[in-house]
């Protein structure tokens, strides 16, 4: 079994993992940023002292990120106060600042935020005033994609604090074929008590799908796949104000789904996340299998206890893919030009 | 990967991986008598063709691992030896999370741990090694670990780089067997790796209390002044790599050392004098 099933399979079942190669396991989950998340599905089980101390260690790091990255929220929460727009985190700041379970052990690189589009020059104004930075050159080719055809603007990094911000005004390229409605997006975001929001569940899945099937090439997916079994197990399993009543999930999430124009990459990623993961999904919403699942979870699969990504042609094949869906033929043919002469 | 070798190097195992086999049969090489490693390792290296066909046309090595820097220049296979130590340093800058890292050589006796610490090309490598041949423990040229619990230092000792002009320093005073290959036109000039003696290798699991600190800058008139705590902690902060992920154990780690350690900044002509300085503030602060 290759090293990332044997991942997959040790945390989605722990107690099965048994003695191993336990190298082959943490490079495998060092490798796709789930170390932290493996660390703590190991807590308090028996492991040999060595992997222990490794486990440990993660586990303190993992902790330590996450008071990094809600201060990071916080900071950016502060210098976009006086704005009075709503500024919605996504993805792993997300999880973090609402305490989910996705967040347990989760890494956070970036800092992404949502806002309203009508509000990005404002929001970047306010930021380049606070100690953020340009990444890109201003008015050159890559900032000037970012922001005719881009979800985003062009990276900003805090001067002291080296932390990026992603400022996000939709969940996909405008040059995407599905067009995801920003201002549900916005409208039905949650209040948390700390001043900071976040997109409703069903929205959080539809992003993570969309991000994880419409958008890139799946490279470090399976990372992005956990967060879908996180979320998806306890969406649908605890009601509660803030996650929504269990039987009401499905039908809800269906209906955000087709909102955002996303319903077959999230059909896909209740498939994958069952198929890899053990997810208990909605099977009227994920749909029969389908062959082409194989690839995807092949592609997801593609990494060797070492720590290695195994299986070019496929690789390639989906970061050719990942082009195709982020821009129509012509347009990709002229980025492709620019790229290859820059 | 299909040459691999394990190495032990205190209380921290890697695993190396490569593509070619010259650079882990100078590593074993480099590193014979070393403790047999554990099973489990804290840290993967990987040596691999910059591209597929790098490989045979016109090798070069791109160091990869579990942590790596996404800039960091391939090498040529002749340096292979050094992208493995390099590689080796990389994990430890960056992934290295169950001890405080300081960059400080530091060496030990009767128990006791004297940090050396200072920029690259302060001296403190070669003064480190000088000291382990005569009558110190070589503890590490490189990085220093500080237990986070109980403030103790333990061993790092791999293979000495000695560059440039500390090439013939050492050549003098060590067996030709304990060197590894000349590397000519490296990055930082000439670089040549030694193995520490055997008391380094064979103590290498002990951890040692630190007394004092030193900042050695070498190329100056000969001249010492003690260092404030302030300042100790500020040039320490940033001679750690892993101080700020850390957090408050890492805080607390440093202000530690840093209470309860003497430290000087001594100037140095050449080592002999380096050498008597070091034993003169040694016997002051023991």
């Amino acid at each position: 079994m290759s090293a990332s099933r044997r991942l997959v399979a040790a945390l989605r079942d722990p107690d099965r993992a048994g003695e191993g190669d336990w190298n082959g396991l943490i490079a495998a989950a060092r490798a796709e940023q789930l170390i932290g998340s493996f660390a703590f599905r190991f807590e308090g089980r028996p492991v040999p002292a060595k992997v222990e101390s490794i486990l440990e260690a993660a586990r303190r790091d993992a902790a330590q990120a996450r008071i990094q990255a809600l201060w990071e929220a916080e900071m950016t929460r502060r210098a976009l106060a006086p704005l009075g727009v709503p500024m919605i985190l996504l993805k792993g700041n997300a999880f973090h600042a609402a305490g989910l379970d996705a967040a347990i052990g989760r890494s956070v690189g970036d800092l992404d935020i949502l806002v309203p589009k009508t509000s990005l020059e404002a929001v970047e104004t306010a930021l380049l005033g606070a100690g953020w930075e340009r990444l890109k050159e201003a008015g050159g080719y890559d900032d000037d994609y970012y922001r005719r055809w881009m979800h985003e603007l062009p990276p900003l990094i805090h001067r002291t604090r080296d932390r990026m911000i992603d400022v996000h005004h939709t969940i996909l390229p405008e040059t995407a074929r599905p067009r995801p409605d920003a201002a549900a997006l916005i409208a039905d975001s949650i209040a948390l008590d700390n001043g900071l929001r976040i997109l409703s569940p069903a929205d959080m899945i539809v992003h993570a799908a969309a991000h994880l099937f419409a958008d890139g090439d799946l490279a470090g997916g399976l990372r992005n796949l956990w967060d879908v079994d996180r979320l998806l197990r306890q969406f649908a399993a605890c009601p509660g104000p803030r996650s929504g009543a269990d039987e009401a999930f499905w039908p809800r999430l269906a209906e955000r789904a087709r909102r955002h124009q996303l319903t077959r990459p999230v059909a896909l990623a209740l498939r994958l996340s069952a198929r890899l993961y053990g997810t208990p999904v909605d099977r009227a919403l994920a749909g029969r299998d389908r062959l082409s699942d194989r690839l995807f979870a092949a592609r997801l699969l593609a990494r060797n206890g070492w720590g290695q990504p195994v299986r070019p042609a496929l690789r390639l094949a989906f970061y050719v893919r990942s082009h195709w869906l982020r821009m129509p033929p012509l347009m990709l043919a002229r980025h492709l030009w620019v790229k290859a002469r820059s | 990967m299909k040459h691999q070798l394990s190495l032990q190097i205190g209380p921290v195992a890697f695993r190396i991986g490569s593509a070619w086999r010259a650079p882990i049969d100078a590593l074993a090489r480099l590193y014979a008598g070393y403790p047999e490693p554990e099973r489990v390792c804290d840290f993967t290296v990987r040596l691999e063709p910059e591209q597929p066909w790098r490989r045979w046309i016109r090798p070069s090595v791109a160091i990869q691992g579990d942590y790596i820097l996404p800039d960091a220049a391939p090498m040529s296979l002749a340096h292979g030896l050094l992208a493995a130590e390099m590689g080796m340093n990389l994990q430890m800058a960056l992934g290295q999370k169950t001890h405080l890292l300081l960059h400080a050589a530091s060496v030990e006796k009767d128990g006791r741990a004297l940090i050396l610490t200072g920029e690259s090309g302060a001296g403190k490598s070669t003064l480190a090694a000088l000291l382990g041949e005569r009558g110190w423990r070589l503890m590490g040229d490189e990085f220093a670990l500080l237990g986070l619990q109980d403030g103790r230092l333990r061993a790092f000792p791999r293979a000495v780089s000695l560059k440039n002009g500390a090439i013939a320093v050492m050549e003098n005073e060590v067996a030709p067997e304990r060197f590894g290959p000349r590397l000519d036109g490296t990055p930082k000039g000439a670089i040549r790796h030694m193995r520490p003696n055997r008391l380094a290798l064979e103590a290498m699991a002990d951890p040692a209390r630190p007394v004092l600190i030193l900042f050695p800058r070498f190329g100056e008139a000969a001249a010492a002044r003690a260092v404030g705590q302030a300042e100790v902690f500020m040039r320490l902060t940033q001679a750690s790599t892993n101080y700020v992920s850390l957090g408050a154990a890492g805080f607390d780690a440093l202000t530690g050392l840093v209470g309860g350690c003497p430290a000087a900044a001594i100037d140095y002509p050449d080592t002999t004098s380096a050498i008597d300085m070091v034993e003169e503030l040694w016997a002051q602060a023991a």
